[in-house]
C-alpha cells in the first residue's frame, strides 16, 4: 500500500477500503500494473485488416473487451439471481448451449450445413430468447414453488442440458456460412471495435435503466433480505424469483448467439464449458454476498472484465497448460479473502492505524 | 472496594461510525445481586452488555471480575471468565435437541457420552420445572420454553455473572414468575445477575439496584429502595413524564356518522394457521384491540384480516362493500396496513436503508413501473423521520443498525406512508423504551381522530385499556368475549380471559 | 469438475437409436424398445428368455431372425453427445448391431467409470453373448470382467484399452494416437518449410489423444529444431482454441503453422486468424493442422483454407463385426491388440468422395 504522509490520504484510504468498488478496482490495478511492468507491449493497440477487409482494432486490451463481453452480460443475470434466491444458477453453461443449438437450428432448418439462413437471424435470436427464458422459468419454479436450493435445483438443467442442446439438432454440428452470421461475433463491417463488446454496453444500459425506471432492485433486494417482510409487504416472493431467473435466460441467450457466431458452429459437450463458475465468480469479485440481498451490478461487470483479463494475461505469459488452474485459483482465492468483509474490516483497521500513527 | 464486588466495569468507551455508543460508563455488580440495566433504546445498553459478552471489543476502559482485570475478546473468552448470557432473540439452533443445544460447544475432545448428557439436562430442566424433554428438538417448543432452555444452559454453567437481556418479553406470566423463582435461586447461590427489561414491574419485583443510563452515559446508579418508579422513569428520559392517564383525553374522539358502514367487516374468518371462524368489525375512527394470553390467537386474527396466513374460510367487507382477500398485496390495495408482531423477522428489510424500508409498502402499492423518484422517496424519509422523531444517523443508514424502538418507528412510518384506512398494529411497543411507548399510543389516538379505524394488540393490558374503546378477548384460538365502557377493566379482562362463562361471546 | 456428467436422456436416445438403425421395416421398433429399456436397471425378464448358448452358426442369415437366433451383444459406450467422433461412433456401431444383420444389441452410455460396470453386470446378468465395452476409466474392470468371463459372456474392447489381464478380453481395437500424431508431425516435415514456428493447441490434459498427439509433435520439433512459440490447453474448445490464438496475434509474434489437436480448435484458430486478416490454407501465409475428420473439416480441406487433418477412425463395428463371426465359427482372433488403419488427408490431394466417405 502507498504510505504517503498525508493524513488527507490516510483518509481516502479509509474509505476506500470499505468502498464495494475497492476490490475489483485494486485487482485491476494489480493486473494492469503487472502487466504494464513486465511488458508494456500488452496494451498496444493496432489496426489490422481483417478477412473480410475490414480495419479492425486488434490488441490485448480489444481481446479483453471482446471475450470478457460474454462473462459481463453472463454476470448482469446471476447477480439478479443471486441477490433474490441467495444461490447460484450452475446450469448456465448448458443452457448457452441450448440456446446456442436452438438458434442454430432454427437458422439452418435442420440442415447439417446450411449456406442460406432458414429465417432472419432476428428472428432466430428472439426465438432463442424464449427457449432459454423457459429453461430459466423452469429454474426458478423450482426454486421458488418447490423451495429447492439454488444450486441444486439448477443442477437438473447442468446435468441435462448439453444432451437437450444435442438433440436440438440431432447431434450433429451444424454449421453456418452466412458472412452476416459472423459479425455478431466478430466485427460489423466498417466498425473496429468487436461486436459482442457493443452487445454487452446495450445489455448494461438495458439493465441500467431497467433498474433505474423499475422497482427491479428495491424488490429483489427486499427478497433475498427478508421473505416474510417482502410478503407482507405485498410483494409476490415468488414471482420475483422466477424474473430474475427469466432475466438469467434472456442474458444466456444473448452469449449463446455470441458463441455460436463466434465460430459459426457448437460443439454442444465443450460451449461456454464452466462459464457458470467465472459468472459467481464474477458477482463474488464484485464484492456483492453470494447469500442473496443488496447488489451492486456495476461491480460484478467489472469483475467479470477482472476475469477475463486475467485469463488474458495467463495466456500472454504462457502459463503451462497443466498449471494454468492452480494459477488462477491462487489469484481467485487471493480477491475472495480480500473482499471478505472480516478481512476488509481488519484492512480498514490498519488504515486507521497508520492513521493514528501518523498523527503522533 | 468491598470485597462483595464481583464485576466491576470502569470507563468503557466504544465508538461505531456516527455513533458515540458508550461514552466512559462504570457498572458495578455484586455477589447475590439482580441489578437492573435501565434505559431507553438507543441509551447504550446493548452495546454495554456486548462489550462484556466479547461480542464488541472496547475502545477504551477496564473490566475485571474478582478484582482480576480481564481481557475480553470474544464470547467464548467471556465464558471463560464465568459471564453467561441470555439474549432478547433465541440464539440456540432450532434443529438440535433441548440436550444438544444445553451441551453444544460445552465439552473437550470430541468424544460425548449422550447418554449421560441427555439424562444430565433431563435433571436440569426438571429441577428448573421447564416443561421440555432433554430429546426434543428445539425447534417444536414453543418460544417461551425455547427461552427458559436458553436461560437453562447459561444456568448450568457455572457462571459467576448472568446477564439476561430482555429474557422476558416472549414470556407469559407464569413463565415469568417461574424465571424469577430461578433468579432468585441463583442469587441465593451467590450469582450476580445483569437483568435487562422494559418492563418496570419485572424491576420492582426482583431487582435489589438500578442502574440507569441515557445516550450512551451513566446517569447512576441506585438502591431500589431509593427510586421510585416515576422518578426511574424521568431519570431514563431525562424529562418529566407525561401523565399517561391522560392521554385519550387529548384528542377528539371521531364523530362516528349515522348509518356508516364499518370501514372492516369479517363473518366466520379463520386460516391455515388454526385459529377458529371468528366475526369482527371495526369502525372509522374506532381503536379496539384483541386480548388474550401469549398464543391465544390474537395474532392469528389480525394476520387472517391482513391474509398473512392462508385464509380458510369467511367473507370480508370493506366499507360495507364485499372483497377478497387471500394475500396482503389485496388487503394493501384495499386500505389495510399491518404492523407485524415480529419485527425482526416479519417487520424489517435488515440490510436496505432506513429510507427504502420506508417507502417499502407505499411503492409496492404503486407498483413495479412506478419508482418514486430520488428526490420523492428522500422528502417521505425526511418527513417521517422527523415526524416520528426516528433517531438515526442518516437516511442511508441500513435499519438494522438503529435501536429497536426506532426500527419499530420506521415500520409505523412505512404504513403511515401507504395512508390506510385500516391499521392493524401488533405488539408496536414490545421491546421499546417508555417514551416511545406512549408517542405510539399517541399516535394511535391521533390516527383514530382522524378518521382511521386502529387495532391495536399490546401484552401489556393497561396499554390497551388506556387506548382501546372496545377489546376483543381470545382463549385458546376462540374469540371468548367483547368488553367496552365499562368493563374495560383489569379484572373484567382477567375474569374474561380465564373463562368460566361466556356471555358476550358473539 | 471438470468430468462431465452424463444424461440418459430417453427421449433423446430413443430418436438416436432409431436413427441408427435406419428405420428397418418390423424389426426396427422391437430394436428401439429394447435399447430404452436396457440402461435402466429394469431387470427385464424378456430378454432373458433367449437362450444364450444356442446362438449357433446360422446368424450369416441376413433376414430378421427370431430373437433367439439373434447374436446378443450389450455395448457400452460414452455418452454420444461427448463429441463428433462419438456421435459417428455409436452411429457406426447402431448400425452395424441392428436386427437384419442378426443382432440383438443393448446399449448403454455413460462417462463414469461406475456406472459404466453397473451397466455392464446389468448386461452379465441379462445374459448377452458379447459385451462391447469403451470404459470411460482404464482402471477397475478386472473383477466385472472375471464374471463375465465366467457366466461364458466375450468382452471386446473398442476405441479405448483397460489396464486388466488380457486374457479377461478378446479383442482390443483401438486407434493409435501416437501414429494420427506421427503421421500429421510426418506431413509437416514433408513442407520442407523455411522455420517452423507452430502454434500448438492442446486438448483437456491427460485424455490419450492428447498425450498422443502432443507427445508427437513436442518429439519431433525437439528433433528437427522447430520452434514452438506456445503450448497451451483449449480444452478441445473452440472458443478458448480463439482466444489462445488471439492472445499470440496480439503479442505479436510470427508463426506460420498450427497444430490443433483436434477439429474444434482448429476452427476456433481459425477464426481468430480470419478476424486479424492473417491468410490460411494452401495458399495462405499459417498452415492449419487438425484430426478427427470431421465433415466440416474435410470441407475446409477441400477449399484449400486448411491443410491437413488426420483421421481418428471412429468406425470399429465392422472390425467387431468380423471378430464376432470368427469367433462364432470357431476361429480364434491371432492378434488381440487390433489397430486400426487410420489416414491423414492433405489439402491438395482430398477429393470430395474422401470428404463423403471418412467425413463424421
Amino acid at each position: 500500500m502507498q504510505n504517503k504522509n498525508k493524513s488527507g490520504i490516510g483518509a481516502f484510504f479509509g474509505r476506500l477500503v470499505r468502498q464495494q468498488y475497492f476490490i475489483p478496482l485494486t485487482a485491476l490495478v494489480l493486473l494492469a500494473l503487472f502487466n504494464l511492468i513486465a511488458d508494456p507491449a500488452f496494451f498496444k493497440i493496432s489496426i489490422t485488416t481483417n478477412s473480410a477487409g475490414n480495419a479492425v482494432l486488434a490488441g490485448t486490451p480489444i481481446t479483453i473487451l471482446d471475450y470478457g463481453s460474454e462473462l459481463a452480460i453472463l454476470a448482469i443475470g446471476m447477480t439478479l439471481v443471486t441477490a433474490a434466491s441467495k444461490g447460484q444458477d450452475i446450469s448456465v453453461g448448458a443452457a448457452v448451449a441450448i440456446a446456442g443449438s436452438f438458434i442454430l437450428r432454427m437458422l439452418c432448418g435442420g440442415d447439417s450445413s446450411s449456406n442460406t439462413l432458414h429465417m432472419p437471424i432476428i428472428c432466430a435470436f428472439l426465438l432463442g430468447c424464449v427457449v432459454a427464458m423457459l429453461f430459466g422459468a423452469f429454474n426458478g419454479v423450482l426454486v421458488a414453488f418447490f423451495k429447492i436450493q439454488p444450486m441444486i435445483a439448477t443442477l437438473i438443467l447442468y446435468t441435462a442440458g448439453r444432451s437437450i442442446a444435442a438433440w436440438f439438432n440431432n447431434n450433429e454440428l451444424p454449421i453456418i456460412k452466412d458472412a452476416a452470421f459472423s459479425y455478431i461475433g466478430g466485427f460489423i463491417p466498417g466498425v473496429p471495435i468487436p461486436t459482442p463488446f457493443f452487445i454487452a454496453v446495450i445489455c448494461v444500459i438495458v439493465i441500467t435503466l431497467v433498474l433505474k425506471f423499475t422497482n427491479l432492485r428495491l424488490y429483489t433486494e427486499a427478497v433475498g433480505i427478508n421473505e416474510n417482510s417482502a410478503r407482507l409487504n405485498g410483494l409476490n416472493p415468488a414471482a420475483i424469483k422466477i424474473l430474475s431467473f427469466v432475466i438469467l435466460g434472456l442474458c444466456v441467450a444473448v452469449v449463446g448467439l455470441i458463441k455460436v457466431s463466434r465460430v459459426s458452429s457448437i460443439n454442444y459437450s465443450v460451449i461456454a464449458k464452466d462459464i457458470e463458475m467465472d459468472a459467481i465468480l464474477a458477482v463474488a469479485l464484485g464484492g456483492n454476498s453470494l447469500s442473496g440481498g443488496k447488489f451492486n451490478m456495476a461491480t460484478s461487470i467489472m469483475g467479470a472484465y477482472i476475469i477475463q483479463f486475467l485469463t488474458q494475461t495467463l495466456y500472454k505469459y504462457k502459463v503451462p497448460s497443466e498449471a494454468l488452474p492452480a494459477y488462477k485459483a491462487v489469484v481467485v482465492i487471493l480477491l475472495v479473502v480480500m473482499s471478505a468483509p472480516t478481512v476488509r474490516e481488519y484492512l480498514s483497521n490498519l488504515v486507521k492505524k497508520a492513521k493514528v500513527k501518523e498523527a503522533a | 472496594m468491598s470485597d462483595n464486588v464481583i464485576l466491576k466495569m470502569r470507563n468503557i468507551h466504544k465508538r461505531f461510525p456516527g455513533v458515540y455508543a458508550l461514552q466512559g460508563v462504570d457498572f458495578t455488580l455484586r455477589k447475590g445481586e439482580i441489578h437492573a440495566l435501565m434505559g431507553e433504546n438507543g441509551a447504550g445498553k446493548s452495546t454495554l452488555i456486548k462489550v462484556l459478552t466479547g461480542v464488541y471489543t472496547k475502545d477504551e476502559g477496564e473490566i475485571s471480575i474478582d478484582d482480576q482485570v480481564v481481557a475480553i475478546h470474544s464470547p467464548q473468552q467471556a465464558q471463560n471468565a464465568g459471564i453467561s448470557t441470555v439474549y432478547q432473540e433465541i440464539t440456540l439452533c432450532p434443529n438440535l435437541s433441548v440436550a444438544e443445544n444445553m451441551y453444544i460447544g460445552r465439552t473437550a475432545g470430541i468424544r460425548q457420552n449422550w447418554k449421560k448428557v441427555n439424562a444430565d439436562a433431563e435433571k436440569i430442566l426438571q429441577s428448573l420445572d421447564i416443561p421440555a424433554k432433554a430429546t426434543q428438538q428445539l425447534s417444536s417448543c414453543s418460544i417461551a420454553v425455547q427461552q427458559m432452555v436458553a436461560i437453562a444452559r447459561a444456568v448450568d454453567m457455572d457462571c459467576k455473572v448472568l446477564i439476561l437481556d430482555e429474557p422476558t418479553s416472549s414470556l407469559d406470566e407464569q413463565e415469568v414468575e417461574k424465571l424469577f423463582k430461578l433468579m432468585r435461586d441463583l442469587k441465593a447461590r451467590g450469582v450476580g445477575i445483569i437483568f435487562v427489561t422494559h418492563f418496570l414491574d419485572q424491576v420492582y419485583e426482583v431487582c435489589d439496584r438500578i442502574t440507569v443510563m441515557r445516550d450512551g452515559q451513566l446517569v447512576g446508579e441506585y438502591v431500589i429502595e431509593d427510586l421510585p418508579r416515576v422518578q426511574l422513569v424521568s431519570k431514563m428520559l431525562g424529562k418529566e413524564l407525561d401523565d399517561m392517564g391522560d392521554i385519550s383525553g387529548e384528542y377528539r374522539t371521531y364523530e362516528h356518522k349515522e348509518g356508516e358502514a364499518p370501514v372492516f367487516e369479517a363473518q366466520g374468518l379463520a386460516s391455515d394457521s388454526g385459529i377458529k371462524p371468528f366475526d369482527f368489525h371495526i369502525n372509522k375512527g374506532e381503536v379496539n384491540g384483541f386480548t388474550g394470553l401469549l398464543g391465544s390467537g390474537r395474532s392469528e386474527c389480525v394476520r387472517a384480516i391482513f391474509g398473512a396466513d392462508r385464509v380458510t374460510h369467511g367473507s370480508v367487507k370493506m366499507n360495507g362493500k364485499p372483497v377478497k382477500i387471500t394475500k396482503p398485496i389485496d388487503a394493501m390495495r384495499h386500505g389495510i396496513a399491518y404492523l407485524p408482531e415480529d419485527r425482526k423477522v416479519d417487520g424489517i428489510v435488515g440490510d436496505l436503508s432506513v429510507r427504502d424500508n420506508l417507502i417499502l409498502a407505499a411503492q409496492v402499492l404503486k407498483g413495479f413501473m412506478k419508482p418514486f423518484s430520488k428526490a420523492e422517496a428522500n422528502k417521505f424519509a425526511d418527513e417521517y423521520i422527523k415526524l416520528l422523531s426516528i433517531k438515526t444517523a442518516s437516511a442511508d443508514t441500513p435499519i438494522k443498525s438503529l435501536s429497536g424502538g426506532n426500527q419499530q418507528k420506521v415500520i409505523v412510518a412505512r404504513w403511515l406512508l401507504a395512508h390506510p384506512e385500516y391499521l392493524i398494529l401488533d405488539e408496536p411497543t414490545r421491546g421499546i423504551d417508555v417514551g416511545t411507548k406512549t408517542d405510539i399510543q399517541k399516535l394511535v389516538l391521533k390516527l383514530a381522530s382522524e378518521g382511521m379505524g386502529v387495532t391495536f394488540i399490546s401484552s401489556e393490558l393497561d396499554e390497551m385499556l388506556r387506548t382501546c374503546s372496545r377489546l376483543v378477548v381470545m382463549r385458546d384460538l376462540h374469540v371468548v368475549g367483547e368488553l367496552t365502557g365499562a368493563d374495560m377493566n383489569q379484572s373484567k379482562v382477567m375474569s374474561t380471559i380465564a373463562g368460566g362463562e361466556k356471555k358476550n361471546a358473539e | 469438475m471438470k468430468k462431465k456428467l452424463a444424461l440418459m436422456l430417453a427421449a433423446g436416445m430413443t430418436m438416436a437409436s432409431v436413427m441408427g438403425c435406419g428405420g428397418s421395416g418390423d424389426a426396427a421398433p422391437a430394436a428401439a424398445d429394447t435399447e430404452t429399456e436396457a440402461p435402466a436397471a429394469a431387470d427385464t425378464e424378456t430378454e432373458a428368455e433367449a437362450p444364450a448358448d444356442t446362438a449357433a452358426a446360422d446368424t450369416e442369415a441376413e433376414a430378421p431372425a427370431a430373437s433367439g437366433e439373434m447374436i446378443k451383444v450389450g455395448i457400452i459406450n460414452n455418452d454420444p453427445n461427448e463429441s463428433g467422433y462419438r456421435t459417428a461412433n455409436d452411429a457406426d456401431l447402431k448400425a452395424t448391431f441392428c436386427a437384419e444383420n442378426g443382432y440383438d444389441a443393448s446399449f448403454a452410455y455413460s462417462l463414469k467409470n461406475e456406472e459404466q460396470i453397473n451397466a455392464a453386470q446389468q448386461f452379465i446378468q441379462d445374459g448377452v453373448d458379447y459385451l462391447l465395452l469403451s470404459a470411460a476409466d482404464t482402471s477397475g474392470w478386472d473383477s466385472v470382467l472375471q464374471d463375465a468371463q465366467a457366466n461364458g459372456v466375450r468382452v471386446i474392447l473398442f476405441d479405448r484399452t483397460i489396464d486388466a489381464d488380457p486374457s479377461l478380453y478378446e479383442a482390443s481395437i483401438v486407434s493409435d494416437m501416437r501414429a494420427e500424431g506421427d503421421k500429421a508431425v510426418e506431413w509437416m516435415k514433408s513442407q520442407n518449410l523455411d522455420e517452423y514456428n507452430i502454434i500448438h493447441i492442446q486438448g483437456v490434459m491427460g485424455s490419450a489423444a492428447q498425450i498422443g498427439r502432443s507427445d508427437a509433435l513436442t518429439e519431433t520439433a525437439a528433433a528437427e529444431g522447430w520452434n514452438i512459440i506456445v503450448s497451451q490447453t483449449a480444452n478441445w474448445n473452440a472458443e478458448e482454441a480463439q482466444q489462445i490464438v488471439q492472445s499470440v496475434i496480439d503479442s505479436g509474434e510470427s508463426f506460420n503453422v498450427i497444430y490443433a489437436e483436434n477439429d474444434n480448435m482448429a476452427q476456433g484458430a481459425v477464426a481468430a486468424l480470419d478476424a486479424a486478416g492473417i491468410t490460411h490454407g494452401v495458399d495462405g501465409d499459417v498452415k492449419i493442422l487438425g484430426f478427427d475428420t470431421n465433415k466440416f473439416a474435410l470441407e475446409e480441406l477441400l477449399a484449400g483454407n486448411w491443410n491437413y487433418d488426420g483421421q481418428c477412425n471412429p468406425f470399429q463395428s465392422s472390425y467387431i463385426d468380423d471378430i464376432i463371426k470368427t469367433l462364432e465359427s470357431g476361429g480364434t482372433i491371432s492378434e488381440k491388440t487390433i489397430i486400426m488403419d487410420e489416414k491423414g488427408f492433405d489439402a491438395e490431394t482430398i477429393t470430395q468422395e474422401d470428404v463423403d466417405t471418412y467425413g463424421i
